[in-house]
């Protein structure tokens, strides 16, 4: 467990966090591995966990009928996957897969709320963490929109 | 004294005679022509330096030059089919004739990244004019401390130069990283945009000089994730895309605030033109 502690606190996402936060989330936690081409999660599938990837990568896909999905980023070491675990129903928008052997830290999502509600400043925390990521992927996703590499000469 | 100024003919308005030697194509529309003169030699021009490249009848477009600026035989042009001039271009058939003025402009300040690490940031056809310095730069890489290419594009069949890219990803004395805004599961590489690659790449940023060219959407968001790692912006460089026509600052269509970006740019510092790319107007 002191180890598990050691690495999650090592993870960028919790670069500097109190020790005592620490602790508290690392009851929450536990180590993954996913091969190559598995699913973290399906589209509408319960949002019961959140990860923080240590190895690897993992694309976000979006499918559609007819075609074939349509990867809409890719993540790797050091970043988190999944924020629906925040936002009633509690449902995947998306589905997450491994394209390489990938390793993470699994956070249950159940554990992790009840701590935040319990612990304010743990979930202030949380979510002084969580925001920045989600705005920089907004703003990713609405530069993407832009389709800017279609109309352009050089 | 630049290159363009040592090699422009007498009149640099008279377009000279180049023959198309090869024409290799890079994507659906989007070909390089090798180029050699019909008159004369080949000029040298520095990596950013771009030609104006007549279709006779067509139209006359400034186009980057793409190939290495240490071979002394050809000029290399990476040209999208966008309009008329430039799908004639395009086109050329191998021993059709085109005309061409230049080189002008600026260049990438690659002698001034020695010593730093660099960061050469493309989007799109953007890796065309950064093609020549990143040879420039593989030629002599002791010179340099970190060297990152960053690339990205619209999609995998999109990408330009996937064989380069493979072949410097493969050397150990430069890091590429290419990344798509879309793609199907058959690409195993990034997905997501250029500037969110940056705090993935390892550099230090108080001894970082960065080049960066693209479609400026792309140039402003990059520019502004560099700025907010702590690249100082006068080590930022852009190459700036305007409606460039006599090229040689007389004729005022590219003015872009107080400088004229063919005679000026195409590359100009960050700290010069930031709050200008702010300007919808300009």
């Amino acid at each position: 467990m002191e180890t598990l502690e050691r690495l999650l606190l090592g993870h960028k996402f919790l670069a500097g966090i109190d020790p005592a936060f620490g602790r508290l989330l690392v009851g929450c936690t536990r180590n993954l591995r996913f091969a190559p081409g598995q699913y973290l999660f399906r589209e509408g599938g319960p949002a019961d966990e959140f990860y923080l990837i240590r190895e690897g990568r993992v694309a976000l896909e979006l499918h559609a009928p007819a075609r074939p999905p349509i990867i809409i980023a890719t993540l790797g070491a050091g970043e988190l996957v999944g924020a629906s675990w925040l936002v009633p129903p509690y449902r995947w928008g998306f589905d997450a897969k491994a394209t390489t052997d990938t390793r993470a830290f699994g956070l249950d999502a159940t554990c992790l709320r009840e701590k935040c509600d319990a612990d304010h400043h743990l979930g202030y925390e949380m979510m002084r963490r969580l925001l920045p990521v989600m705005v920089r992927r907004m703003q990713a996703a609405r530069q993407q929109m832009l389709d800017v590499y279609g109309h352009t000469s050089a | 004294m630049s290159a363009a100024q040592q090699s422009s003919p007498a009149d640099p308005m008279r377009p000279a005679p180049w023959r198309v030697r090869a024409v290799r194509r890079e994507t659906a529309d989007v070909a390089t022509l090798d180029l050699e003169p019909l008159e004369g030699g080949v000029p040298g021009f520095a990596p950013g330096q771009f030609n104006m490249i007549y279709a006779f009848g067509i139209g006359e477009v400034p186009i980057s030059l793409s190939g290495d600026p240490a071979d002394p035989t050809r000029f290399m042009h990476t040209v999208r089919a966008v309009g008329a001039a430039s799908a004639a271009i395009v086109a050329a058939a191998p021993g059709s004739v085109l005309g061409l003025r230049g080189p002008f402009g600026s260049a990438w300040p690659v002698d001034a990244a020695e010593g730093l690490d660099l960061l050469i940031v493309a989007g799109g056809l953007g890796l065309a004019p950064l093609r020549p310095a990143i040879y420039q730069v593989l030629a002599a890489s002791e010179r340099f401390g970190r060297i990152a290419v960053l690339y990205g594009g619209r999609g995998p069949a999109e990408l330009l130069f996937r064989d380069e890219l493979a072949a410097w990803g493969a050397r150990a004395d430069v890091t590429v990283t290419v990344t798509v805004d879309h793609a199907d599961p058959s690409w195993h590489g990034h997905v997501g945009v250029v500037p969110a690659l940056i705090e993935h790449v390892g550099f230090d940023p108080s001894n970082t000089l960065a080049l960066l060219c693209g479609p400026e959407v792309m140039l402003r968001f990059t520019a502004t994730a560099l700025r907010g790692a702590g690249v100082a912006a006068e080590r930022i460089f852009l190459s700036m895309e305007r409606n460039m026509k006599c090229a040689i600052g007389l004729c005022g269509h590219c003015q872009f605030g107080a400088d004229f970006v063919c005679k000026d740019g195409p590359v100009l510092p960050y700290d010069r033109i930031a709050a200008r790319l702010a300007v919808r107007e300009i």
